[in-house]
């Protein structure tokens, strides 16, 4: 200790220390490079305002929009049996769980929720891909069979959203089950006639698209999202070639046929409430249908 | 033969032999005494190390190149085999081998994952890596089968679905999740058999049965050894480990409550004495098979999507 760090050093420090400000106000768009500010983009459903590109969206973001007034009610899930291969790679399984868990503040990647969508009950089964990357295994297969279960019970349609990589490698053959499992689920909403509708947002693939993901009466995705079974890396080391501009995005799916639509983040709900007022024949919910108040002129125009 | 690197001093025992035959083409007495002893020898061998088979051990015997696969199996089980091609949508694809036939006396539709079982018919079956076509083919013979009131047989043995941008482009993810639904929609008796590798979502496109077999040395799991390794482990090194991890066995899985039942291989593995490996598997889906005959097409139906709905629930722990 002497004068100079006493003395001289704090006001250096004071320069070149990270500024008091959080390094999280301003976000970069990964697709066009903008700097955005973190309010104008939660504004913005995580679009960027310069490119259109979209970003995930935290998945209780995701139901605060679709739900009327943002309200909905979370329906707790029967516990699976956890780790049922008592799986270690290079960590335990359950300590992998524990430390998402704590992340979180999940018990599991889906959250099942019910409530009004344009006046109409619907459930909603949702991935959170925050949650070891939405992966399916048992619990997530557990809250696909509860939604199914309760969109018949409640007469509703049921909404799926996947955001997931696809199977829980950890819980081995159980999670490759839950493709059966969940297709079974979903099947008994649509023999009752109510809809099933897909919603695929970023990513959607492997086991879960190859299963309950693939199986809607009507197939939307956000623009961008990638929709596919097998991984890009996989395929490019298969077939040793580049693969196409736009491979495995959903305008590439919707143009060869693999979906119904492909729709912008702020439209969403209203085009489900449509879609599902529609399938059940129900007269137009008027005002709910009001376009949200950050829509430009020439998109309202457009969509109307 | 092909030799497994664990199969190796059996092999030179084999060889062994081989060469005091040659030598005893005179009728030397001792030399037949000495090939007698160690053919005893081989067997002990054998018997000790096929019991005791590490999962990456079996991994290595499912995939033996010599393995029986799924032509295999239909020309020594089923006769009057008559072959069905195409989705009549796109293409035929001939990574999945389906048809009609007769087992044991009753018509059956066969579906099975083929492989090829030398460099050109393997590259004719694309390696047993089926592309969209192909699982709609699957759908639209057991969709046939639901109509004429025929049970199904699958024989699953794959690596997995084949990950292409052209199998990609054309639905692989949904032409999966509706092979997956067709199956679990029969209203008549459906076993799988997992003969040899059951690989992924390519496997359980075919396997969503009311009786799910196995035979001995088989593996079943939702992502190979070598893929979890590289994942998880983030090197293909760790193969052994992942495949230990998975519980990819016959025995592991019959334990877990996901297969019905374990068909006996004979010993060194059914590559080694095909006749009995094929008349050990025919009594076991004869069995299966009669157990769900008879049965009214409704409840076979609800019976095995209960079995599915239950994945997960109890009984694992």
């Amino acid at each position: 200790m002497n004068w100079l760090t006493n003395y001289v050093r704090p006001k250096l420090q004071a320069l070149v220390a990270p500024k008091e400000v959080p390094d999280n106000l301003w976000h970069k768009c990964p697709s066009c490079g903008h700097m955005i500010f973190h309010r104008d983009l939660d504004k913005a459903l995580r679009v960027c305002q310069h490119c259109g590109h979209h970003m995930r969206l935290p998945v209780k973001r995701r139901l605060e929009m679709l739900f009327d007034d943002g309200a909905y009610t979370r329906i707790e899930l029967p516990k699976a049996v956890e780790d049922p291969l008592k799986f270690r790679d290079q960590k335990r399984y359950t300590d992998r769980l524990k430390e998402t868990r704590a992340r979180t503040g999940e018990h599991d990647a889906i959250i099942v929720a019910h409530g009004k969508m344009g006046g109409m009950g619907v459930v909603v089964a949702a991935f959170n891909f925050d949650f070891q990357g939405g992966s399916m295994g048992m619990a997530v297969g557990e809250g696909l069979v509860a939604a199914a279960e309760l969109a018949v019970l409640q007469d509703a349609p049921l909404i799926a959203i996947p955001a997931s990589g696809g199977a829980r490698m950890q819980e081995g053959i159980l999670s490759l089950m839950q493709m059966a499992r969940t297709t079974v689920a979903v099947d008994r909403v649509k023999e009752k006639r109510l809809p099933y509708i897909v919603l695929l947002s970023d990513p959607t693939t492997g086991g879960v698209s190859a299963s309950f993901a693939m199986l809607g009466d009507v197939a939307i995705a956000e623009p961008g999202a990638v929709i596919g079974f097998a991984g890009a890396r996989v395929i490019e080391s298969t077939i040793r070639e580049k693969l196409p501009d736009g491979f495995q995005k959903a305008e590439y799916l919707l143009d060869k046929g693999m979906i119904d639509m492909v729709v912008h983040r702020r439209e969403l709900r209203a085009t489900l409430v449509r879609v599902i007022s529609l399938l059940r024949n129900r007269a137009p919910a008027g005002e709910l249908l009001v376009l949200p108040r950050e829509m430009n002129p020439e998109d309202a125009a457009r969509s109307v | 033969m092909h030799i497994l690197d664990f199969e190796k001093p059996i092999a030179e025992l084999e060889g062994k032999i081989e060469e005091l035959r040659h030598l005893g083409d005179g009728g030397d007495v001792n030399i037949a005494d000495e090939v007698g002893r160690l053919q005893v020898k081989v067997d002990k061998l054998l018997r000790a190390t096929y019991a005791k088979l590490t999962p990456w051990q079996k991994t290595q015997v499912a995939r033996h190149p010599e393995r029986p696969h799924s032509l295999d199996t239909i020309k020594a089980l089923i006769e009057e085999f008559t072959p069905l091609a195409g989705d009549r949508c796109f293409g035929e694809d001939r990574a999945i081998v389906g048809g009609l036939g007769r087992f044991r006396g009753r018509s059956v539709m066969v579906i099975g994952n083929e492989k090829g079982s030398d460099t050109e018919s393997r590259v004719t079956h694309n390696f047993g890596m089926a592309k969209p076509e192909g699982y709609r083919k699957a759908r639209r013979l057991m969709e046939m089968a639901d109509h004429f009131g025929i049970p199904v047989v699958t024989l699953i043995d794959t690596a997995g679905a084949y990950p292409g941008v052209d199998a990609e482009a054309r639905g692989q993810a949904e032409a999966i999740a509706r092979s997956i639904e067709a199956g679990l929609n029969l209203r008549v008796p459906f076993v799988a058999v997992v003969i040899g590798e059951g690989g992924s979502g390519g496997a359980i496109a075919l396997a969503a049965a009311n009786a799910v077999l196995m035979l001995e040395h088989a593996i079943y799991s939702v992502i190979s050894p070598e893929g979890c390794a590289s994942i998880l482990w983030r090197t293909g090194d760790a193969a052994k480990d992942a495949a230990e991890a998975l519980k990819l066995t016959a025995q592991d899985l019959q334990r877990l409550g996901i297969i019905d039942v374990v068909v006996p291989e004979p010993l060194g593995g059914a590559h080694r004495n095909l006749d009995l490996a094929m008349r050990n598997l025919g009594d076991a889906l004869e069995a299966a098979l009669k157990g769900l005959e008879g049965l009214d097409g409704g409840v076979l139906r609800a019976r095995r999507r209960e079995k599915f709905l239950e994945m997960g629930r109890q009984g694992l722990a």
